[in-house]
């Protein structure tokens, strides 16, 4: 009698999946509730942001980022900004980068409460969510102040920021650091000395500092797993070389560790928005120069030369001298770059994205791999991915 | 006379029957759309949220609302599901969780069935709950839902074990299988005090055994979608939906009469015996419902192994050991309660 084969079950997780972070498809190949091949597909949310890039100005490019890792949107205006400024050889005013580096914190701030508490509702723990989206909404009404939109910014730009900060909106932001302590101690009491929370994230989604480094992790993933690795800190960008601020590092590198590491960070920067605040020099908050930057109203009511900018900016854009730049920030979920290559036009030949979570997401069979199913829907919820920078 | 023989022996008795029946299952279907009401209430609170309060003043009227709208849904029957088990399994859960409160004292002589065996018959019709889960999961011919009923058979039939140990050892103390007998020998001291490990073993086994957080694995949305009601819909999912808080109710009813002493008054003394039985009855039922919803908001879920390891592992040695402490103490002391109740 021929030896039967037993054939795996296959199991499609996904795209539509309350915990599949958006529109991941993964199929996993199981023996009984054990994981043995977990083979996740990308590229349900490709809109070709690349792409379209190369056909927009360097000024019609910002919001493209904003709609990448919907999440996070600020800290990649940031990267795009960074790496624009590198092309055109400017560095923006000390006022500036300081409202550029608040702002990406706070949006650090904002994304790892959204990835915390989506993360205990992975694992079934549903009140913190709630709590945490209260918190979450208050930075959105800081995000809506400064820029007029919730999500969206398009605030930081190549040149600078695109207003300065409205009256009374440091004072809240203050305010805010000092409340929001309260809320993080709060949600860790529903969940780090829980002892279901941990037998679910302990020892769960190992990754080895070896691991870490061969696929490519970086942010709170390398991180977890004991590495030091912070772009802040390793080629500080805009202020944060005058900043001071720890780096969190887990032990074992599993979803514990990563939680653990999420919890501190949004400590850690709130300390660098209270910083921001405090330092933060009087000034221009943006480049001068109205070849990048528009002019104000005021100046084009008076002053022809001024309209001229206003109208080759809004219609033409700036042309940016030829070259190419690598030009990376540390965005909520890792290294988040931009590879930008112009050929002198006002438009970039080429604009590469690097998305952290996109290396993230390869290591899924390792890391699935021998667990639960349960499990899986853990080491996704600690992975923080979010489709629209993985499939960009 | 033979007209008047027929009344008094046949249609008398059956008219009673099915009223006591009806004042039974009437005010427990309000008490499940009003748990589900609560439940959505009580967890906004803890939430910072508000909760459904549009409907009706207070939103007393949602469960209506949602109700109705089940109702004037079309039912989808799956292309591959097995028809008529598939539609079988929720009559049954639903079924199953009403007739056991036919020998649920809700105050003294309050009882459709006071019938000798009562805790057995009680143990029996919560331990049949698993084939509607089972069948659901399996008519459904879906992957979801039969890992879901998977998950739900392993998990009931491992916490039963444990639930039947601490059973026994109530009606060790109790010395009677007779339901309003075991709340009557708890006249002076309630079991969920001398008991109290086998309190919290039967409490956390109730949390398994009806399916709720953090056991709440045969439908635990971040994996399985919904478990084994994903391919439901419309009534069929309704009835699933009722027989899970229905049920709810009734392990807060066995909580109440094994441990709690049922409908007794806290103290045998003058401002507690002024209100009804009922009424104590009703209010210790709504404590452990309020635990249920309580722990829902604040714990993440078990994976399956984990919790097939806290009931084998530790709850059924924990339950056996007591059960031997207990009967040792009851024959040392001589304590053993008279044959045929207290």
């Amino acid at each position: 009698m021929p030896e039967a084969k037993i054939k795996p079950l296959t199991l499609n997780f996904g795209p539509q999946h309350p915990a599949a972070h958006g529109v991941l498809r993964l199929v996993l190949e199981m023996n009984g509730e054990v994981i043995e091949r977990a083979d996740p597909h990308v590229g349900l949310l490709h809109r070709g942001t690349e792409k379209l890039i190369e056909y927009k100005t360097y000024l019609q490019t910002v919001p493209y980022f904003d709609r990448l890792d919907y999440v996070s949107p600020m800290n990649q205006e940031h990267a795009y900004a960074l790496a624009v400024e590198k092309l055109l050889g400017i560095e923006v005013p000390k006022r500036a980068q300081y409202i550029r580096v608040l702002f990406s914190e706070l949006t650090r701030i904002a994304n790892h409460l959204l990835n915390i508490t989506t993360f205990a509702l992975d694992v079934g723990a549903m009140t913190p969510i709630l709590w945490g989206f209260e918190e979450r909404e208050k930075i959105m009404e800081f995000y809506e102040r400064v820029c007029g939109a919730r999500l969206h910014a398009a605030y930081l730009r190549p040149g600078g920021v695109h207003q300065d900060l409205p009256a009374g909106l440091a004072h809240d932001i203050r305010a805010f650091t000092e409340t929001f302590p309260k809320v993080v101690d709060n949600m860790e009491g529903l969940l780090t000395e829980n002892r279901i929370f941990r037998q679910r994230t302990v020892d769960i989604g190992i990754v080895s500092p070896e691991d870490a480094l061969d696929w490519g992790f970086s942010g709170p993933m390398i991180r977890g797993s004991g590495l030091a690795w912070d772009l802040r800190k390793a080629q500080p960008y805009d202020c944060y070389d005058e900043l001071g601020f720890g780096v969190p590092v887990g032990k074992n590198g599993d979803c514990f560790d990563r939680y653990l590491v999420r919890v501190e960070e949004m400590r850690q920067s709130l300390a660098i928005v209270a910083q921001c605040l405090d330092r933060m020099p009087e000034g221009q908050v943006y480049v001068p120069n109205h070849k990048v930057t528009p002019p104000r109203r005021a100046e084009m009511k008076q002053s022809m030369e001024a309209l001229i900018h206003h109208f080759k900016l809004y219609t033409e854009g700036y042309r940016v001298p030829p070259g190419a730049t690598y030009t990376a920030v540390e965005a909520p979920k890792g290294e988040f770059a931009v590879y930008l290559v112009s050929d002198g036009s006002n438009k970039p030949y080429k604009c590469h994205i690097r998305a952290p979570g996109f290396a993230h997401m390869a290591a899924m069979d390792f890391l699935c791999k021998g667990h639960m199913l349960a499990d899986s829907v853990a080491i996704l919820g600690s992975m923080d991915i979010v489709f629209g920078e993985v499939d960009r | 006379m033979a007209e008047a023989g027929f009344w008094s022996s046949y249609a008398w008795p059956f008219i009673l029957t099915i009223l006591s029946i009806l004042a039974m299952v009437v005010p427990l279907l309000v008490a499940v759309a009003y748990l589900t009401l609560a439940e959505r209430r009580v967890i906004a609170a803890m939430q910072l949220r508000k909760g459904p309060n549009v409907v009706g003043p207070f939103g007393l009227l949602q469960p209506f609302a949602d109700g109705l709208k089940l109702l004037f849904k079309e039912t989808i029957l799956p292309a591959g599901a097995n028809r008529m088990v598939f539609l079988l399994a929720p009559m049954l859960t639903f079924t199953l969780a009403l007739i056991a409160w036919a020998v649920i004292p809700v105050a003294d002589g309050w009882v459709i069935a006071d019938i000798n065996v009562g805790i057995l018959y009680l143990f029996a019709v919560s331990s049949l709950g698993v084939y509607g889960v089972i069948m659901a999961g399996w008519a459904s011919n879906s992957k979801y839902p039969f890992l879901g009923a998977l998950r739900s058979a392993a998990q009931m039939v491992s916490y039963e074990i444990s639930m039947g140990l601490v059973i026994v050892t109530v009606i060790l103390c109790a010395g009677s299988l007779n339901i309003s007998d075991i709340v009557e020998a708890q006249r002076d001291l309630w079991y969920c005090i001398p008991l109290l490990p086998m309190f919290v073993v039967f409490f956390i086994s109730t949390l398994a055994e009806t399916n709720r957080s953090p056991f709440d694995l045969p439908e635990g949305e971040s994996e399985l979608v919904a478990g084994y009601f994903v391919e439901y819909s419309s009534m069929s999912f309704a009835l699933f939906f009722l027989g899970e808080y229905a049920n709810m109710i009734l392990m807060s009813g066995m909580t109440t009469i094994l441990f709690l002493g049922g409908w007794l008054a806290p103290f045998g003394i003058a401002p507690f015996i002024w209100i009804p039985e009922v009424i104590w009855f009703l209010l210790k039922v709504s404590l452990v419902l309020f635990c249920f919803l309580w722990v829902r908001a604040t714990f993440p879920r078990y994976r399956y192994d984990q919790l097939m390891r806290l009931g084998w592992k530790v709850f059924l040695p924990l339950s056996l050991l007591w059960l031997v402490v207990t009967a040792g103490a009851l024959v040392a002391f001589d304590w053993l309660p008279a044959a045929g109740g207290a």
